[in-house]
């Protein structure tokens, strides 16, 4: 019956040390969180990573869910910091990391088009800084409303609707150049 | 603006082209989270983990100094000019400014908790009941711009704390990683399997031992050093009758191998050596009766992997005197705090070994710690045991740097040794490292002259091993078969419980000394014979005779077991055929298969005494302890690749082994059937 359980309920039973619901909630979300790691960092492999991240770390992360915001507001708040946190690591590494991974698999798919399309998707999403993939990432990629958004980020309406205006700014001047 | 829309739309049709996750990915990632799930439930909530970085010490120390005599107010002060990050995200949180204070607070308490010198220099980790909070120096400051650009959020973040989630902070464990990116991370969070331990912690937690499939190690150049010999070939009983070793109650070759297995690697085969998996479980053999220090049994059953052989089985047990009894001791550790052991796995986990031992300690027991490293010195002077705040004091303060001075060390101890030896009183060295005496007078024959001067004059010597990586298990083989003491290697706190605390009698408190064992067998009933194990151990057979000839200790307690695989006279597996021109077959009427012949001298003492007893052909024994033994010899020897076994496999160790689990009070031997299930995998997937 369990399986209708909501997601808080879920977390705070988990965090209170039942592993029956620990189980379903990670079962619930792994797509979830391997998806927006994804849009975040680009490759699969990236992706597979930061997830099993996000998994090692989730119970320990579960003690300080309280319940007062939507688990998975805060479940993208914690892949988020996660992924900034996989970024920079990577970027100590390599000195000139390129922001968003490219994935050779996507770009070697069969079908033409979805592979021209990720191509695509590689080149814009190369050309935004961090925060305005950050802010793409939840608003196109998970079809968040600005103001959801602005909650799992942690910063006002506002500032989403900005971004999201910088976010267009930079995709037509890529436009531009490639129109050349 | 048309076109601008599309731009957006094009780009959300493209990130929604993500790609599905992949099934064994997911599968990892739900074994670990579940097992860290697990792992954070059993230690509870005392031991939650808030891993802190290799990198981040130093600028916490830096802090600390910072911080340390400044007042609250300053403190708000001096923020403003930091910038703070996890390595996560700068997180600005809406509701930041009601628990401002709160974690001002926080920050405080870790400053104070800092100033009054109860960290060590040792990584710890942070127990804070609240986020961790970490503040850096801004050394790539972020920029005016990108604080204007959160627009509404600027009166939050101007001049204050920003508090970071800590989701930077070390996953407990990793497995099966995707991609090189994991290795390092690995390492930390192998590492951080026993973080929880470090200094600083009140109470002790004992870990589980990490569980299969943890991590998954990529192989890779290991500098550990074995020794080990080739198996033991078949012998010729006509030709070569008598079969002389020394006992051996080192364990540490079984908790390698463990470790190595529960990091998903096979052994190397020249890590197995067979009697110390072997001597590694308790057995419940007959106790010595009178004045006897030990009891021998004796029993002979079917070969599990040949039916045409039997396998003769020798157990010793040693007498296990009133613990009340004892002595009192005088130990002085040796504590390698070279550069190698700044490692969680190394002197924290030996820190906290230590603390574990001793509770374990009497009032007149008395406890001195000499360091190494580079220069070596007295940490402790000799202290009474119940000096505990004292002694902890002193192994808080141990930190690692520097190369190791080994040899300087070890004199240095025994100095302190002999100065505390009262008559009557036993004095034991107790050396822990990593086996990395690279400094001074480091061959290990100069380092084993020296050990043998010690060892006549009184003073013994055990060697705990730790960690992995740059173990020298060769030298702790030496340094303890000629210091009359034990080797153990510990891997988790619960490992050193059973060396230090539930075994501490039996390591600190030898019963005999130079025992050595020799059997005859009567070549009228057995053609062939096999030790298995005891390869390190040979010795020669004039030796057994020679008092001046050491060989290993039994301390209280302690069981010893040794396995013969022998052929009968007229059975099919016999592997030689007969010489043309050889000898006439011996002829002896007695259906005796054997005679063991045992040696012994009293602590102390400088006359061995000799027991005898005859190794009758009764019927075939089905005791599970020999059972289980031969479980564990067989294993053993799957694991070192013996060619003496046939189709005889993993399975049917684990067969064997279950049906012969006994009352298993501690779970060792669950645990080693755990094991066996591993290296089946493992050797399959090979």
């Amino acid at each position: 019956m369990r399986m209708k359980t909501s997601d808080e309920a879920l977390a705070l039973a988990a965090a209170n040390g039942d592993s029956e619901a620990f189980g379903l909630l990670i079962r619930r979300h792994y797509d979830r969180i391997y998806r927006m790691g994804w849009r975040l960092c680009g490759t699969q492999a990236d992706a597979e990573d930061l997830a099993h991240d996000v998994m090692a770390a989730l119970p320990a992360k579960l003690r300080n869910f309280r319940g007062d915001a939507k688990f998975t507001t805060w479940l993208y708040r914690v892949v988020m910091n996660a992924g900034t946190d996989r970024a920079r690591k990577n970027q100590r590494r390599l000195k000139a990391r390129e922001g968003w991974g490219e994935d050779y698999k996507m770009r070697a798919a069969a079908d033409a088009e979805a592979a021209e399309s990720y191509d695509w998707l590689h080149r814009a999403m190369s050309s935004l800084p961090e925060e305005l993939r950050e802010t793409v990432a939840l608003t196109l990629g998970e079809d968040m409303t600005q103001k959801e958004a602005a909650e799992v980020m942690g910063l006002s309406e506002g500032t989403i609707a900005w971004r999201m205006s910088e976010v267009k700014k930079h995709l037509r001047a890529l436009a531009e150049k490639e129109a050349m | 603006m048309q076109e601008f829309d599309d731009d957006i739309a094009k780009l959300k049709a493209a990130l929604k082209g993500a790609p599905t996750a992949d099934g064994p990915a997911k599968q990892a990632a739900f074994i670990v989270a579940e097992e860290n799930f697990k792992a954070l439930q059993e230690r509870g909530e005392l031991t939650r983990p808030k891993e802190t970085p290799a990198s981040r010490p130093t600028f916490l120390k830096g802090l600390k100094s910072m911080f340390a005599p400044i007042s609250m107010k300053p403190l708000l002060l001096t923020t403003s000019s930091l910038v703070v990050i996890g390595v996560g995200v700068v997180l600005v949180q809406p509701n930041l400014q009601p628990d401002l204070g709160k974690a001002s607070e926080q920050l405080v308490e870790t400053v104070a908790t800092d100033g009054i010198g109860e960290t060590s220099d040792v990584p710890t980790s942070r127990l804070l009941d609240e986020e961790l909070i970490v503040v850096i120096p801004s050394d790539d400051p972020v920029s005016a711009d990108d604080i204007k650009e959160d627009g509404a959020d600027q009166d939050i973040i101007d001049g204050q704390l920003i508090i970071v989630e800590a989701i930077t902070e070390e996953p407990l464990q990793f497995s099966a990683p995707q991609s090189t990116a994991h290795r390092n991370a690995m390492k930390q969070a192998r590492a951080g399997s026993v973080s929880g331990l470090a200094a600083g912690s009140p109470e002790i937690a004992i870990l589980p031992a990490p569980t299969p499939a943890d991590v998954i190690q990529q192989p890779g150049a290991s500098s550990d050093r074995f020794t080990n010999e080739a198996p033991n070939p078949l012998k010729i009983a006509a030709e070569e009758p008598v079969s002389t070793f020394s006992t051996d109650v080192d364990t540490a070759s079984y908790t390698w191998v463990r470790r190595s297995l529960q990091n998903g690697q096979l052994p190397d085969p020249a890590a197995v050596r067979i009697e110390e998996m072997v001597n590694y479980f308790p057995y419940a053999y007959a106790a010595p009766e009178g004045n006897a220090p030990f009891a021998t049994t004796v029993s002979v059953s079917e070969t599990p992997w040949n039916s045409d052989t039997q396998l003769v089985h020798i157990g010793i047990q040693g007498e296990m005197p009133a613990v009340e009894d004892r002595p009192p001791l005088n130990l002085v550790f040796l504590i390698d705090t070279s550069g190698s052991m700044n490692s969680p796995d190394k002197l924290p986990l030996l820190i906290q070994s230590f603390r574990l031992m001793l509770s374990e300690l009497r009032p007149e027991d008395q406890v001195a710690i000499v360091a190494y490293a580079g220069s070596s010195g007295l940490v402790l002077e000799p202290t009474s045991a119940s000096e505990t705040a004292k002694i902890n004091a002193a192994l808080t303060n141990l930190s690692a740097g520097g190369s190791t001075a080994g040899a300087a060390g070890l004199q240095q101890a025994y100095q302190v040794a002999e100065q505390m030896s009262e008559e009557g009183e036993i004095g034991r060295v107790i050396l822990a490292t990593d086996g990395d005496f690279n400094v001074g007078q480091s061959s290990d024959e100069q380092l084993k002259t020296l050990i043998e001067a010690k060892r006549d004059s009184g003073t013994y010597l055990s060697v705990l091993g730790f960690g992995r990586g740059n173990l020298n298990d060769s030298l702790m083989q030496t340094l303890a078969q000629n210091g009359n003491g034990q080797a153990a290697y510990i891997d988790t706190l619960s490992e050193a419980r059973k060396v230090l605390v539930d075994q501490l009698t039996g390591v600190l408190f030898p019963i005999a000394g130079d025992v050595k064992v020799q059997v005859e067998f009567n070549p009228a009933q057995i053609a062939e014979y096999r030790l298995i194990g005891y390869e390190t151990r040979a010795l020669k057979r004039e030796d057994f005779n020679n008092d001046k000839v050491d060989a290993g200790d039994i301390g209280a307690g302690h069981t010893v077991t040794a396995l013969y695989e022998v052929t009968p006279v007229g059975s099919p597996a016999v592997l030689n055929d007969p010489l043309r021109y050889g000898a006439a077959a011996a002829s002896s009427d007695s259906d005796e298969l054997g005679f063991l012949r045992l040696r012994y001298k009293e602590p102390g003492a400088d006359q061995s005494q000799l027991i005898e007893t005859v190794i009758s052909p009764a019927a075939l024994s089905t005791s599970t302890e020999a059972k289980f033994a031969s479980a564990i010899a067989g294993f053993a020897q799957l694991l070192r690749g013996s060619n003496y076994l046939g189709d005889w496999n993993y399975s049917d160790a684990i067969a064997l082994a279950s049906d012969a689990k006994g009352d298993d009070r501690f779970g060792y031997r669950a645990e080693a059937i755990t094991l066996m299930r591993l290296a089946e995998s493992l050797a399959k997937s090979r």
